[in-house]
């Protein structure tokens, strides 16, 4: 750690970890839910489960990005971060309000949760991933703005690097693309439309760069080639990854009512959508193929590897096998769809914040570079059981997913929703010991916070660094 | 990447390639938005569907069903639950009506959400309202 100031950063990643932990409890309550229905029914309703499973998820991400900003910007831009304790005082505001709307969601019911916080006056609640009321999300605005400000000035003030632009950049589109989730009108249509400028702009857009400057960051400092090599590659991913993901949006735009050209549009460039993230495996392979030091924190190196390798099958794999509109067709709104977000999610997201963890952990805890060798072999059983486990969750969902469309969409004798869920109880069953096993691999990561403390870190071999 | 392929081409790239195509999206957009009433039903939108989306949404509908193919995979989907059963508003009333408090052994059961018929009758109108949609023939077959 260079700057003092870099220390606001461990709060943000605990807080991450916590919700982390949270997020795959109730989803493993909802994968039981799947295949014993009357799981905690009446207490905990299955949309209840899942509104805690996907809105920790988001906000367990959204801790982790402005963690790994307020880790990496000061020391990109080689000066302190603007203002430490504005980082402080939004980090405890985020927290609680965060604490406060999962409270909220499990003690009393959505309705009454609705009437307390006056939706009516201000509607934009019950929506997909943007269920939090309306409080919330205006204290997701604020926190964002002062972290937003907190961070450009930062950047101004100091050294301007691609990484630092391109990281300001997603975060700047994620702030602005977040205000849509205040525009519900009452047409269904225009509503599920501009959703997806939240949703898709998101995923498929301005996270990408987060996602890019985070690796980048990550391969400059563990691998220590040429930082020139390193920003050509990112603008280049990045370019790849807006070029076709926002034209990429129209495959969201086949069957709720919007003009059926999209179904042309969302197809072809939607199709294109996987090729920034091959061109992510590939980059991070060189990079460290090419590497010009042997970096101590081998697991962090693990990590980058394995975000551009998982990023790559769940949204560019997996988001392509559905993708096209004749496809989409039968599958739409299926566990494919679900085998697909939850790759997708792990490999690109949750991976990218487990990597500046697993890099700026250490030294956020006064290290020189890297965790000691029993930490960081558990943290690699960790880092192989979750990633194994969530392989497994995709495949069987994709079981689960293919048997429904047959049954329900292609056979000649197409049967009712619920009487086929009953017959591929068997894919879910699986599901939920496969989750049972990522829940196993998040213990150990946790653990792996906690073993060998006292035990030597290996000495930074260095050789020609340059940056 | 040799030399030929330099840093501020791929920038240059980055910049243009997403203004020029964040523009072409506005484009379609807009095309989207004057080609809507032709499609999205708008004429069916009464204060009572109105009401009926709000307590959609105030009740997280989605957070199980699916409507248009999006939400949660749980449930069935609704955006054609209307024709599925019987063109009948009195038999989703029903349907939503009769849930048993305490759900059923071993079963995936709706909750008992104790509406009013107002309430009711404004949730089975957005339904309605919804079925109305062209979604360019989706669902395949009426199963959803």
């Amino acid at each position: 750690m260079q700057y003092k100031s870099q220390a606001v950063a461990m709060p943000y990643f605990i807080a991450a970890i916590i919700l982390f932990v949270a997020q795959i409890l109730f989803g493993l309550i909802m994968g039981l839910q799947y295949v014993i229905g009357d799981f905690l029914f009446p207490e905990i309703p299955f949309n209840v489960a899942r509104m805690v499973h996907t809105n920790t998820l988001i906000v367990w991400l959204l801790f982790g990005f402005m963690g790994a900003a307020y880790y990496l910007v000061p020391e990109e831009a080689e000066t302190e971060l603007f203002s430490p304790w504005l980082a402080k005082l939004m980090f405890w505001i985020f927290f609680l309000a965060a604490g406060a709307t999962v409270a909220g969601y499990l003690l009393v019911p959505y309705a009454t949760l609705a009437e307390l916080t006056g939706n009516e006056l201000f509607p934009t609640m019950g929506r997909e991933f943007l269920e939090q009321p309306t409080i919330t999300k205006i204290g997701i605005v604020i926190v964002a703005l002062a972290f937003l400000f907190n961070v450009g000035m930062t950047v101004l003030k100091g050294r301007k690097t691609v990484v630092n632009l391109v990281l300001l950049i997603g975060l700047l589109g994620l702030a602005v693309f977040f205000l849509f989730a205040f525009y519900v009108p009452d047409n269904l249509v225009l509503d599920k439309f501009f959703w997806w400028w939240v949703v898709h702009l998101w995923v498929e857009g301005v996270w990408e760069l987060i996602l890019g400057a985070i690796l980048a960051f990550v391969l400059i400092k563990v691998t220590g080639v040429d930082r020139e090599v390193i920003e050509k590659w990112l603008y280049v991913i990045i370019a790849m990854a807006l070029i076709t993901g926002i034209i990429g949006t129209g495959h969201h735009f086949f069957w709720i009512g919007a003009p059926e050209y999209w179904q042309w549009w969302g197809s072809i460039f939607s199709a294109l959508e996987p090729l920034p993230f091959f061109m992510m495996t590939v980059f991070a392979f060189n990079m460290v193929n090419r590497r010009r030091r042997n970096h101590p924190n081998r697991v962090a190196t693990l990590w980058a590897l394995g975000t551009a390798v998982m990023a790559f099958l769940g949204a560019g794999v997996w988001g392509f096998l559905h993708t096209l509109s004749p496809v989409n067709y039968y599958t739409h709104g299926t566990q494919l769809t679900a085998a697909h977000g939850h790759m997708a999610f792990y490999g690109a997201y949750v991976m990218i914040v487990l990597t500046i963890i697993s890099y700026a952990m250490p030294l956020l805890r006064g290290r020189t570079a890297a965790n000691s060798n029993k930490s960081q072999v558990l943290e690699m059983w960790s880092f192989w059981l979750m990633t194994i486990a969530m392989v497994f969750i995709t495949l069987f969902l994709t079981g689960a997913g293919i048997l429904q469309v047959y049954l329900q969409r292609v056979s000649e004798t197409p049967q009712p929703f619920l009487v086929v869920q009953d017959q591929i109880h068997l894919f879910y069953w699986l599901r939920e010991v496969a989750g049972v096993v990522f829940l196993i691999g998040l213990i150990c990561y946790i653990a792996s916070f906690f073993v060998g403390n006292k035990d030597p870190e290996h000495t930074l071999e260095v050789s020609n660094t340059t940056t | 990447m040799a030399q030929v392929f330099t840093k501020s081409m791929a920038r240059n790239i980055f910049y243009g390639g997403s203004v020029f195509f964040m523009l072409l999206f506005l484009v379609l957009t807009f095309d989207t938005t004057r080609s809507l009433p032709a499609l999205d039903n708008r004429d069916a939108i009464t204060p009572e569907v109105a009401r009926g989306k709000l307590l959609w949404e105030q009740n997280d509908c989605v957070g199980c069903h699916t409507l248009l193919g999006e939400g949660a995979y749980f449930a069935p989907e609704l955006g054609n639950v209307y024709q599925r059963f019987g063109n009948s508003k009195e038999a989703i009333i029903g349907f939503i009506k009769s849930r048993p408090k305490n759900g059923i052994p071993g079963r995936r059961s709706m909750p008992q959400f104790n509406f009013s018929d107002e309430e009711l009758s404004a949730i089975a109108e957005f339904l309605i309202y919804s079925s109305g949609i062209n979604a360019a023939g989706w669902p395949p077959n009426i199963q959803g």
